[in-house]
């Protein structure tokens, strides 16, 4: 009797060989095997599980909404990182992989996308995401899956303790000590009534409250204060709000408008202005040398890290530069008009190498060692100037899971942004507000 | 804060509102008042022009203004074809029906911005004006020396925004022109009065209705266009003139090409009044009760007529 089988590589063949009955007998058993073998997926797959296995960070970036420039160079300082760590070896002689997912930059998505990491994705962290509100939203959620949570966004809302202890932010400044370090040079060098303009929401709150505390501290007095919603569009009929008797304008906005907020900012003045400080979340990603920003000359600016390089500036910053692709304006290597949110995405490459000091510290595993995790990072105190700390020297306090560092405040000057002044980190102390650590896993 | 200047500053601002709204609206209500289709994408077409404009004007070299003209020529007859395509691949199939083309064109709505994400990003992008000069304004003020010209604080506006008021009025009344002293536009209101008749009589309904479409969709890419070097190009830039013409389509009165003009004045004015002395929200507020009011008042608008 003559039977016919169907090769793995699909080939038919014609054979004189077994009947039918043992080919399908054999087909069931190798079926069966097949079966058993798949529904042990821990079995021989992961044999040497512990030792070669990626870790995966989850990484909840802002691809699309108001906050996609920032998530663009987000992201590709947060590949550079990860490029530079697997080529270092990994963490534990593990490789990190990176699973990204836009959040929109909105509250709602950035929480559902911290959930899909720890339950689809199986993450060992979430880590990311700068937009306040979209932290705020996410954070519980976080704590609620316990999933460590490393989030690159400056605003306050960590050291507050407004968030949980599964939240942490190494690898950037939050606004309370960056606007408490700047209100002593404002006031003394550039004049002691302020009018603020902000954007209406957490962050802009945040510069609200800290900075006019900051500078009544000093002896000036903030005479107005404009809140403007995040999707405004158009600014000049705000202008009119400013007061005569201001003498600095404080400016810090974000999002896509930001440079029509400049740009009619300066057509509003006209060459009778006051003197500008700014934050350079209102011009991040944006060229300096874009028409309509002429009047900036001389204005002033906090950046996070300068975007342009400096006269001083450090082999770290230099090596920091190169692996993501910045040149020495700020802007890609690639393309000139693509300008870096060089200010921010330091505290990507900063993070994701604070998670390696602490998986390496912790003996971390895999979910199990979560919170030791999170106690390894709490234990850390000074974090110095190196190539994993390009932006400077830092100080982290364990008990509000924030870090302190240098500020650079820089001039416009020839179209440049020049380092005029660099804060002590002690200018950007502030008593605890909480005690993270006394919470329980 | 001084009254007289702020108040000029707030008249010109609205005025920029209100020229750009009114481009809108006017696409709006025609593609209403001609085809019965209330086109919930209007505002992507908007969009789109912007988004074209930038890409016009970044591929021709030389001085802006060279970019932007051909960004003025180009993105709007090019929008009008995308919105005709639509008309034959979309609304003609479902026979404009009024409840499907308003499913039909929110499904458009997120078809083109989807597209604009996926091809521009989600950036905002800038197009650099053709010209684009401070112009500061002067004030009178009776002092104990007379009449005295000062030149208040703050008070100036640019060169551009005040040409592109200029432009709308131009660019509507070439509207108005074509509606009343052409054929083509003859056609469009046979249509629009009775659509059936209007075919017994050989009028090819189809095709007004699609070129009705297009040119309602060139209007709003128009104001795009002009938008985009005050502005910049986003591709979540279409929602509030979106609203904002349906809120002066409903209080000009649906289809009606005056009323659209009036209220749309109406509206961008009060909302720079507003904005300048109270808040631009709240000027969002009351632009929405004044379509409250309208609707409880007038059904058909200022300007409607009680038979549409």
């Amino acid at each position: 009797m003559k039977s016919q089988t169907i090769g793995l590589n699909g080939d038919r063949k014609v054979t004189a060989g077994p009947s039918r009955r043992k080919v399908i007998k054999s087909l069931a058993a190798t079926t069966a095997l097949a079966a058993a073998a798949s529904s042990m997926p821990l079995f021989g797959r992961y044999g040497q599980a512990q030792s070669s296995e990626p870790i995966k960070i989850g990484f909840q970036v802002h691809r699309t909404g108001i906050g996609a420039a920032y998530g663009r160079w987000y992201d590709r300082t947060t590949k550079a990182a990860v490029k530079k760590i697997n080529d270092e070896g990994g963490i534990n002689g593990r490789p990190v992989e990176i699973i990204a997912e836009d959040d929109g930059t909105d509250p709602k998505r950035g929480a559902e996308v911290v959930e899909k990491m720890a339950t689809q994705h199986g993450c060992d962290i979430a880590f990311g995401t700068l937009f306040s509100h979209v932290v705020i939203g996410s954070a519980p959620r976080a704590g609620e899956l316990k999933i460590p949570y490393f989030v690159v966004s400056e605003g306050h809302h960590v050291a507050s303790g407004m968030l949980n202890r599964y939240t942490l932010q190494p690898g950037i400044t939050d606004v309370k000590s960056q606007v408490q370090a700047m209100a002593p040079f404002v006031n003394n060098t550039l004049g002691k009534k302020i009018t603020m303009i902000y954007p209406d929401f957490a962050f802009g709150h945040d510069h609200r409250d800290y900075f006019s505390a900051a500078v009544e501290a000093q002896g000036g007095e903030v005479v107005a204060k404009i809140a403007i919603p995040p999707t405004e569009s158009s600014f000049t009929k705000y202008f009119p709000k400013i007061p005569r008797n201001t003498d600095v304008i404080y400016h810090v906005m974000v999002g896509p408008a930001v440079l029509t907020f400049v740009k009619e900012m300066g057509e509003f003045f006209g060459n009778s202005r006051p003197e500008i400080f700014g934050f350079i979340d209102s011009l991040e990603a944006v060229d300096l040398a874009s028409p309509g920003l002429e009047f900036l000359e001389g204005t002033y600016f906090w950046e996070g890290n300068p975007r342009y390089a400096q006269a001083n500036q450090s082999e770290y910053d230099k090596a920091y530069r190169a692996a993501v692709g910045v040149d020495a304006n700020g802007a890609s290597i690639s393309d000139s008009k693509d300008v870096a949110t060089y200010a921010h995405m330091f505290g990507c490459w900063e993070t994701l190498h604070i998670v390696k000091a602490g998986m390496e510290a912790s003996g971390y595993a895999g979910p199990k060692d979560r919170a030791k995790l999170i106690e390894a990072v709490e234990a850390m105190t000074s974090m110095p100037h190196s190539h994993a700390h390009p932006q400077g020297a830092k100080e982290f306090n364990g008990k509000t899971h924030q870090v302190f560092g240098h500020q650079y405040i820089t001039r416009v000057t020839n179209g440049k942004l020049v380092l005029a002044h660099t804060t002590s980190i002690a200018d950007t102390y502030y008593p605890d507000e909480v005690d993270y650590t006394t919470q329980s896993f | 804060m001084e009254l007289g200047p702020y108040l000029i500053l707030g008249l010109l601002e609205g005025l920029v509102t209100a020229a750009v709204l009114s481009l809108m609206a006017v696409g709006l209500s025609l593609v209403f008042g001609v085809m019965r289709v209330v086109n919930v994408a209007h505002g992507e077409f908007f969009m789109v022009g912007a988004v074209l404009a930038w890409w016009i004007a970044g591929a021709v070299d030389g001085h802006p203004a060279l970019g932007f003209v051909a960004a003025l020529l180009l993105a709007p007859p090019l929008t009008a074809g995308l919105a005709m395509m639509a008309d034959q691949l979309v609304l003609k199939r479902i026979n404009y029906d009024p409840e499907r083309t308003i499913v039909a064109t929110i499904g458009l709505l997120y078809i083109i911005q989807q597209i604009t994400l996926m091809t521009y990003g989600p950036e905002a992008r800038p197009v650099e004006a053709p010209f684009n000069h401070r112009l500061s304004i002067p004030f009178f003020e009776w002092t104990d020396g007379g009449l005295t010209l000062s030149w208040p604080w703050g008070l100036g506006t640019t060169s551009y925004k005040l040409a592109v008021i200029g432009a709308a009025v131009i660019l509507l009344t070439a509207i108005w022109l074509l509606m009343t002293r052409t054929r083509y536009g003859l056609l469009m209101r046979a249509t629009q009065l009775d659509s059936e008749t209007a075919q017994a009589f050989a009028i090819p309904v189809g095709r007004v209705y699609a070129s009705v479409f297009g040119l309602g969709a060139g209007l709003a890419a128009l104001g795009g266009v002009l938008i985009v070097p005050i502005q910049q190009a986003h591709y979540l830039m279409g929602h509030d003139p979106l609203l904002l013409s349906f809120i002066v389509v409903i209080i000009g009165g649906l289809g009606s090409l005056p009323g659209t003009v009036v209220a749309a004045l109406l509206i961008g004015i009060s909302d720079g009044m507003i904005s300048v002395f109270f808040s631009p929200t709240l000027a969002k507020i009351i632009a929405t009760l004044a379509v409250a009011f309208v609707l409880v008042f007038r059904p058909q608008g200022l300007f409607g007529k009680r038979t549409l």
